[in-house]
């Protein structure tokens, strides 16, 4: 069955536009990262083979799966994360807007690429001075508090910190300081914002705060989420990818992914019979 | 890539070359320690270092033969004194003492850990020499073993501590008594991390002068027994180096030579004992 | 860790002592009792420590009070005792080697922890260790031979040259006297300030470099404003460690300072320290009040360790339980 399904994974030919429902939107798609034919190496071992799958302008996609079948370790090659591991090896070709990542400079690359973590990860600075940072290294002229409260407003974190931007990041509960994350990286105008995980470590409420601050913040960058929880991948993201051992088994846009899935082992897995 | 960016990068690349180079500097001060006591005391090392006791001042040769083996009475005092005290301290820490007391065990085995070593030496000297009006190698190995209790008492608890509880469980639902599962399955479950922790501290007090200085004295004659003065290698280099005499600072160079030496090889063995793995892994 | 007495809320006494017997048969009483004694010996040698020194120092406390830490007078003869001298040639050596060896210690610390491949990390680590057990004697003999006629002929002639005009670098060069002193002593310490400083940093999470990176900072970026930030407390808990085993160590010392109860703005000058003075003195006191001025330094000394000692460790463990609190990925 996956046989007919494979063929289309390729760049040229995003496995969205295969898809009946999606076909007549899919003409105004456009893609903002194309992955092709990625395989990835820790030292000797391959942790991705022959992923090839498109990332839609200003749309969510989530990458689900059981732990270790890879989604992490796609996520950070999207923003050559992976390379500060010794080891790491990537083969293949990703694009950013038609443009090979692997060949820029990795600083100034990275900076188009947001992340937001599993944990929320402040840095031991003040409020104030972690949305900031970004700014300041790459020395940007604008007016720097501005962009603070822009950065803090997208993340919905403004009205609950306004008033006290200069204590430490650490005073904040976890739902805030995963927020304060989002902030801090929305901060450099990235055109990709790439979240590991970013609910694990949070209760319902933060949780479910976060995933409405995602669905608002499509607008304003392209969003890739790798998640653990399949309810959260169907309510907030518009495609889904599901990685088995490395492998993409499906891509499909979302609704489609859950409903009628076209592998039996993506079936296997959204139906709770192993993961 | 803008100016800026290359000005960033150059920083950087420049900034991590400097702490490439301050850890090679520090290193390299290992290796130029060895390689000045190689080659000044290499030359004065003869059977004579090791057999013969000290010239008289203005005759050359001699040996220090009286100093090794005050080291060594000196040392297996220590061993005797520190060792049973700090192991059987991290039994009770380790297997059977509550919070409290644990803590207030500790924490003194820690403040006895960063007492200077001069300080120790007035210690020993106050409660081991003054009340008897003599210097003596009890006094000496007195000093140098209240050195070794904390550094034995906190790494072997490390070690005990690390033997997972399951073993501890295992023993008992066995019928064993707690003292049973201590010594069968719990000291020898952690016996290389003890092991090394032991001659950690071995190698940490062979070295020490300053205790020595108010208690074992120095002796340049055999010390018989073991309440006379005697000398050690550590306090002869002390007191070659700052004396006078071409002659005496050649054996300084020799007994640096052979006190590091052991020093080294203790560590580096004890080293290996560890890290050939312990029976149990640590939790 | 289980308790061992577990009696039965009902059982009376009698069977509490049964059980007490039962226990004390299988041994587990007895080695309880005797272990007890012997972790309670520890506490005990601790107290008796202090009682020594401050029943020791009781007499100089009296006559001179506070006096004794700011007069500059030691005269055995005369029996006067003012420990200034000491006290100021014992903080400027430690001041000197942290100068020297702070910069250094972290620079290493952060190449190992930061930059360094694992195994060479490890093995470079395994020879910083090795550096620590080097015993203080041993640097005592290679400052007198080999740092005091490098100072003399080369170091201090080369800094009057430059920065001559500094009432620090003034005076005849002795290749002796604080600045050979604090060199010493600086190298003395750096393994610490390395071992304690690179251990804090591997426990920053791994996150945190990783957040710094995607936001476009360079490697240094992130390891100058957000690594060493977060692991801070703890490097300057390494750096409290190291100025105690400064302030307090000995033979190095002695053998390269001079021995000379000077109070001079000079680095050149010779001086004296604390730890020198003990060493020198002790056995030959004069008088009691000597012996006792003597001990009272000694405490001084064990205050000044202990409450950097304590700082130190606590510095350390805050920071270690924060890379904890924050999770590793």
């Amino acid at each position: 069955m996956h046989a007919s399904v494979r063929p289309a994974l390729s760049v040229n030919l995003p496995p969205i536009a295969t898809s009946p429902a999606a076909r007549e939107t899919s003409a105004v798609l456009s893609m903002r990262m194309t992955i092709s034919k990625v395989n990835f190496f820790y030292g000797s071992k391959q942790t991705l083979f022959d992923v090839s799958m498109g990332i839609a302008t200003n749309k969510v996609t989530s990458l689900i799966g059981p732990s270790g079948c890879g989604k992490s370790t796609l996520l950070r090659t999207l923003n050559r994360m992976y390379e500060i591991v010794r080891g790491a090896r990537l083969e293949g070709e990703i694009l950013l807007d038609g443009q090979n990542i692997l060949t820029q400079d990795v600083t100034s690359y990275r900076r188009r690429v947001g992340m937001v973590f599993q944990r929320p990860n402040p840095f031991p600075k003040s409020i104030f001075d972690n949305v900031a940072y970004g700014l300041r290294i790459n020395g940007s002229k604008a007016p720097i508090s501005e962009a603070v409260e822009k950065s803090l407003r997208h993340a919905a974190l403004w009205e609950e910190v306004k008033d006290h931007l200069h204590k430490s990041a650490y005073e904040l509960s976890g739902g805030q300081q995963q927020r304060l994350c989002i902030a801090r990286a929305l901060a450099v105008e990235p055109e990709v914002l790439l979240l590991d995980e970013p609910c694990s470590a949070l209760d319902p409420i933060s949780t479910a705060k976060i995933e409405e601050l995602l669905v608002q913040l499509k607008d304003l960058c392209t969003i890739v989420t790798v998640t653990h929880n399949m309810q959260q991948a169907a309510r907030i993201s518009d495609f889904t990818a599901f990685l088995l051992t490395g492998q993409l088994i499906e891509f499909s846009p979302t609704p489609q992914l859950f409903t009628t899935p076209g592998d039996s082992r993506t079936e296997a897995y959204i139906t709770g019979r192993f993961g | 890539m803008s100016p800026g960016l290359r000005w960033r990068k150059f920083v950087s690349g420049f900034m991590l070359t400097m702490t490439g180079l301050c850890a090679l500097v520090s290193v390299s001060v290992l290796f130029l320690i060895l390689g000045y006591l190689v080659y000044h005391g290499g030359t004065s090392i003869s059977w004579n270092f090791f057999t013969k006791l000290p010239a008289p001042v203005g005759e050359s040769g001699g040996g220090m033969a009286n100093a090794i083996v005050g080291s060594g009475k000196l040392l297996l005092l220590a061993t005797l004194f520190g060792v049973p005290v700090g192991f059987l301290g991290a039994i009770y820490l380790a297997e059977f003492s509550g919070g409290t007391t644990a803590f207030v065990v500790r924490y003194a085995a820690d403040l006895l850990n960063g007492v200077p070593s001069i300080v120790i030496g007035m210690f020993a000297y106050s409660l081991a020499v003054l009340p008897f009006k003599h210097f003596s190698t009890l006094a000496g190995g007195f000093a140098l073993g209240l050195m070794m209790i904390p550094i034995t008492l906190r790494s072997t608890e490390e070690f005990l501590r690390s033997v997972p509880n399951a073993l501890r469980e295992a023993s008992m639902a066995l019928g064993a008594s707690k003292w049973k599962t201590i010594t069968s399955v719990i000291v020898p479950a952690a016996y290389r991390g003890i092991l090394t922790a032991i001659l950690l501290a071995f190698a940490r007090v062979a070295g020490e002068t300053a205790p020595l200085l108010f208690t074992a004295l120095g002796n340049s004659f055999w010390s018989p027994g073991w309440h006379q003065p005697t000398a050690s290698l550590p306090v002869m280099i002390f007191t070659y180096a700052i004396a006078p005499y071409d002659d005496w600072h050649r054996q300084a160079w020799a007994a640096g030579l052979v006190l590091l030496g052991l020093i080294l090889v203790i560590n580096i063995v004890a080293r290996a004992i560890l890290s050939r793995g312990m029976a149990v892994p640590r939790s | 860790m289980a308790t061992t007495t577990t009696t039965v809320p009902s059982a009376g006494p009698v069977a509490g002592l049964r059980s007490f017997l039962f226990r004390l048969r299988e041994g587990d009483e007895i080695a309880r009792m005797i272990t007890f004694l012997f972790a309670a010996s520890v506490v005990l040698v601790t107290l008796l420590l202090v009682f020594v020194l401050w029943q020791g120092s009781v007499l100089p406390r009296h006559k001179f009070g506070f006096n004794f830490f700011h007069t500059s007078v030691w005269d055995p003869i005369f029996d006067q005792f003012g420990a200034l001298p000491f006290i100021y040639g014992t903080l400027v050596t430690s001041a000197v080697s942290l100068f020297v060896a702070v910069p250094l210690g972290i620079g290493a610390a952060i190449f190992l922890a930061e930059l360094a491949p694992a195994r060479v990390s490890d093995t470079l680590e395994f020879f910083i260790d090795l550096l620590a057990a080097v015993p203080s004697v041993i640097y005592g003999v290679l400052g007198v031979f080999i740092v005091v006629p490098l100072m003399r002929s080369y170091i201090q002639p080369a800094l009057q040259n430059t920065l001559g005009f500094l009432p620090l670098f003034k005076g005849p060069a002795y290749g002796i006297g604080f600045l050979t002193a604090g060199l010493v002593l600086a190298i003395m310490v750096i393994p610490y300030i390395i071992s304690v400083s690179r251990e804090v940093l591997l426990a920053v999470p791994r996150d945190q470099r990783e957040a710094a990176l995607s936001l476009g900072s360079t490697r240094w970026e992130s390891t100058w404003q957000v690594v060493v930030p977060f692991a801070r407390p703890g490097i300057l808990g390494s750096i409290f460690l190291a100025l105690a085993r400064a302030l307090g160590e000995t033979m190095a010392v002695t053998m390269v300072i001079g021995n000379t109860p000077i109070i001079s703005a000079s680095l050149f000058s010779p001086g004296y320290s604390i730890a020198a003075v003990i060493a020198n003195e002790l056995t030959e006191a004069t008088s009691n009040l000597h012996y006792q001025s003597l001990i009272e330094l000694g405490l001084a000394l064990f205050l000044l360790t202990f409450i950097l000692n304590g700082l130190a460790r606590l510095l350390i463990v805050a920071t270690s339980q924060r890379g904890r609190a924050m999770g590793h990925t």
